[in-house]
């Protein structure tokens, strides 16, 4: 029993090593190394639609981590175009870099969004002992000596978490946000470590990413970037209300390749919806910080057009892009 | 007693039949993937996800699976080390330096047993560390801003440089080729992509993993080449395998020392088990001094950076999973898997899920067990699999790293890379220059460089700023004297024998 089970073990590192292995089971592709939001997206969604039997074989996940997710867009255009069987995780890192012009050329519509079910809002906070109570006094704090105040991020510089507070300061009166100052690490984890610390003075992020540190009280959290508060943290005031006119929240979703059928395409759909409307999935974004965001089929592709034209004019205002 | 309390709730979650089974099969997968050249801690408990997925199994059982299978790897990185002078995985490398002369002196099987019990002793200590520390030890991570990193890794880099050759200038240029490799990607203060070449592959820049495996393995491949096979570095035979109780007894200090050194490696964020091992190894050569023969096949230069490396794999859990901050790339992909488990680390974890947190504490130390049963007495089984003949050995090599590196990426790129790092580590060696230093530029450079960089933003370009802490001051001090020393002790120290033969 031992050996044989061993045997299965060993046989499937083999398979496992072989990377793309049996034929009829689906791919998704998480550009990312283990760890992050897009390996969350795909062995979760993976997970689920095999256990509520949206698909016959487990969903097999393969890291491809390169160029923000570059790398893996590349390998579906060039590479994968017709493959029914592919899906990719995506969030709005997905949509910041293709608006940016970040993928080497490549454009969004070489590729086609099959839908998100869940967004991760945006969220700013500061250590439990900062000064600042509210985000009034935080935004105004830093328009008035920018070189103060540090905030640290999970993303790149340029990237999502670097333009939320300068989309909120400007709305704060902040003239030349050139003179924010924003350090990129290596996850949200990181970045609110770096605040509790007291190395910088306020963290932007997303919901995901400070939970365990709400609960356990070292954080507080100023506002969250969404239009309502969140279901099961309605303590958390919105931007909006502080008056502060700043939605940013990071989707969740998925993308398959631009050359498949429509049947494909509705087939994936149809399955997502599947996902999202499962207990297991309500469980897991509850788990996990995630807000209810569902759009599937031709209404995301939408979203995503309208997305990027506005992305793109953001990054042209605040000067990442020419 | 809460904690004995604890405990015992995690044994009886963690031991029955089936989890011990699971602890068993995940231990020995665990060694032979350690062993293999490439395949390291990360991307075994990577590969073998799936698995959980696909044989059902529930949070504890899974995780029980996948710590056997990770320190299982902690383990089976030495093998390759001793008897092929090739780091199974990158925290092995120190092992290497004394590991292999000792094996070519013909007491591979010594080198062996000793490096399992040195391993076993670090995991062992690191494991009661993370049981009694770990709520308190979380905090550690708060105190280690930019300012504290940079002079972190400025300490490792100053004092590398009589480490692995007889020749410090040598040392320095192999560690200036790393850091230099460490720059290509992209620039994380300004998102602009730096010596890429416009090539989208190599804009997350060189995983230190394709470079280990070129420098050593593929480099290994090219000698055997051109020799046409006579003269193999595999030449290293294991005869009987007894227990060396008088070095093991000679080293208890070493280890214990090693332990504590590598766990706090391991608890910083991003320093991991390679910093550990080497912090480890570099500390017991500066306390054993002349006399130390470090780097000719010592059993101290043996037990040091196993037990350091072992110490700080269970570290490295303490930020995981009281911060979700994983300490090393290993533990990001074990945080994955708590994750698809619905599991949120996080400073709660320990009073929200406590079952979770004891039942992994409690497979930590069966796995630890059943490792040291199946690494002393059985280590034949593992050396048998090593023991082939070259020509069947090294083409397996070849193609084992192949695949490995190809299953970190999916991209034949990385698989042109690692042969251009086999021609270099081949030129290096012909030119007598360490690959060491090149590897921990590389390893280590990029986090050097962005603690830096971040410490220059905070500050505004205020140099004042790097010494703003007693930690960080502290750690300048070290480094200062850890580069100075040797230039005036070269006379009184005995110098290092070559280690790339």
């Amino acid at each position: 029993m031992k050996t044989r089970f061993m045997k299965a073990l060993v046989t499937s590192v083999v398979l496992g090593l072989g990377a793309t292995s049996a034929a009829s089971a689906a791919e998704c592709i998480a550009p990312a190394n283990p760890g992050g939001g897009w390996d969350f997206t795909c062995r979760q969604i993976g997970k689920i639609m095999f256990d509520i039997g949206a698909v016959d074989q487990p969903i097999q996940v393969t890291n491809m981590a390169g160029g923000g997710g570059g790398l893996a867009f590349t390998h579906v255009v060039s590479e994968r175009d017709d493959d029914a069987d592919l899906i990719v995780a995506a969030s709005s890192a997905t949509s910041t870099r293709l608006a940016q012009n970040a993928y080497a050329g490549m454009t969004a519509d070489q590729v086609r969004f099959v839908g998100a079910i869940g967004i991760d809002p945006g969220v700013i906070v500061v250590a439990a002992d900062s000064p600042h109570q509210t985000l009034a006094d935080l935004l105004n704090a830093v328009v008035a000596d920018p070189s103060a105040y540090t905030f640290a991020g999970g993303s790149a510089v340029g990237g999502f978490d670097h333009m939320k507070p300068l989309m909120l300061l400007q709305r704060a009166g902040l003239t030349d946000i050139t003179k924010v100052k924003y350090i990129g690490l290596d996850g949200g984890g990181d970045a609110i470590t770096q605040t509790i610390g007291g190395f910088t003075q306020a963290m932007t992020g997303d919901m995901s990413e400070i939970v365990g540190f709400l609960a356990s009280g070292d954080v507080r959290a100023l506002a969250v970037l969404t239009s309502e508060r969140v279901p099961g943290f309605e303590s958390i005031p919105t931007a909006v209300e502080q008056g502060f006119d700043v939605v940013a929240g990071n989707w969740r979703g998925l993308y398959i390749p631009r050359g498949v059928s429509d049947e494909t395409f509705q087939m994936w759909a149809g399955r997502l919806q599947q996902v999202a409307d499962s207990a297991e999935w309500k469980e897991a974004m509850t788990a996990n910080g995630l807000a209810p965001f569902t759009l599937v089929g031709n209404d995301f592709q939408g979203y995503i057009d309208n997305l990027i034209v506005e992305i793109r004019q953001m990054s042209k205002d605040i000067g990442v892009i020419q | 007693m809460e904690i004995m309390q604890n405990l015992a709730m995690g044994f009886s979650i963690a031991l029955s039949p089936y989890t011990l089974m699971l602890a068993v099969a995940g231990c020995f997968i665990g060694t032979i993937i350690g062993a293999l050249p490439g395949l390291g801690p990360s991307n075994g408990v990577a590969i073998l996800i799936p698995i959980t997925f696909t044989l059902g199994l529930d949070a504890t059982s899974a995780l029980v699976l996948m710590t056997a299978v990770y320190y299982g790897a902690m383990y089976g990185g030495r093998i390759s080390s001793i008897l092929l002078n090739i780091p199974g995985d990158e925290p092995a490398l120190m092992t290497t330096l004394d590991g292999y002369p000792m094996a070519k002196a013909g007491r591979a099987g010594d080198a062996l047993v000793l490096s399992g019990v040195a391993s076993f002793v670090g995991a062992f200590l690191a494991t009661v560390g993370l049981i009694f520390l770990a709520p308190m030890l979380a905090n550690v991570a708060f105190m280690f801003g930019p300012a504290e990193y940079f002079a972190l890794y400025l300490l490792a880099f100053c004092t590398l440089g009589g480490m692995a050759s007889n020749n410090q200038a040598k040392s320095a240029m192999a560690a200036c080729i790393g850091l230099g490799i460490a720059m290509i990607g992209v620039d994380n203060s300004t998102g602009m992509p730096r010596l890429t070449g416009g090539s989208l592959h190599l804009y997350d820049g060189v995983d230190f993993l394709v470079a280990i495996v070129g420098l050593f393995a593929i480099a290994e491949v090219f000698f055997f080449i051109e020799s046409h096979g006579k003269s193999s570095s595999i030449g290293v035979k294991l005869d009987k395998v007894r227990i060396p109780w008088r070095d093991i007894y000679e080293t208890r200090w070493t280890m214990l020392r090693a332990s504590l050194v590598g766990f706090i490696a391991g608890i910083l964020p991003g320093a991991g088990a390679s910093l550990g091992s080497f912090m480890a190894y570099m500390t017991e050569k500066s306390i054993a001094g002349k006399d130390g023969g470090f780097g000719t096949g010592v059993a101290k230069g043996i037990a040091a950076p196993e037990a350091g490396n072992n110490a700080a794999a269970g570290g490295a859990l303490v930020p995981m999973l009281t911060l979700g901050v994983p300490g090393s790339g290993t533990t990001a992909v074990l945080l994955a898997l708590l994750m698809t488990l619905n599991i949120t680390p996080g400073p709660t974890l320990f009073t929200d899920r406590p079952e979770v947190v004891w039942g992994l504490i409690a497979s930590l130390m069966i796995a630890n067990f059943v490792l040291l049963l199946m690494n002393v007495p059985m280590v034949k089984v593992f050396v048998k699999i090593l023991m082939v003949p070259p020509w069947v050995l090294l083409p397996g090599v070849t193609m084992i790293s192949f695949v490995g590196i190809y299953s970190l990426s999916g991209s034949y790129f990385d698989l042109l890379l690692m042969i251009g790092f086999g021609a270099l580590g081949y030129v290096l060696r012909k030119l007598d220059i360490p690959t060491v230093p090149v590897i921990l530029g590389i390893l280590l450079g990029g986090h050097m460089e962005d603690a830096l960089r971040r410490a220059m933003v905070i500050a505004d370009g205020d140099f004042i700023y790097l010494f703003s802490s007693p930690i960080a001051i502290g750690l300048w001090i070290a480094a200062i004297v850890g580069f100075v020393a040797p230039m005036f002790l070269r006379n009184v120290l005995k110098k290092p024998q070559r280690i790339t033969d």
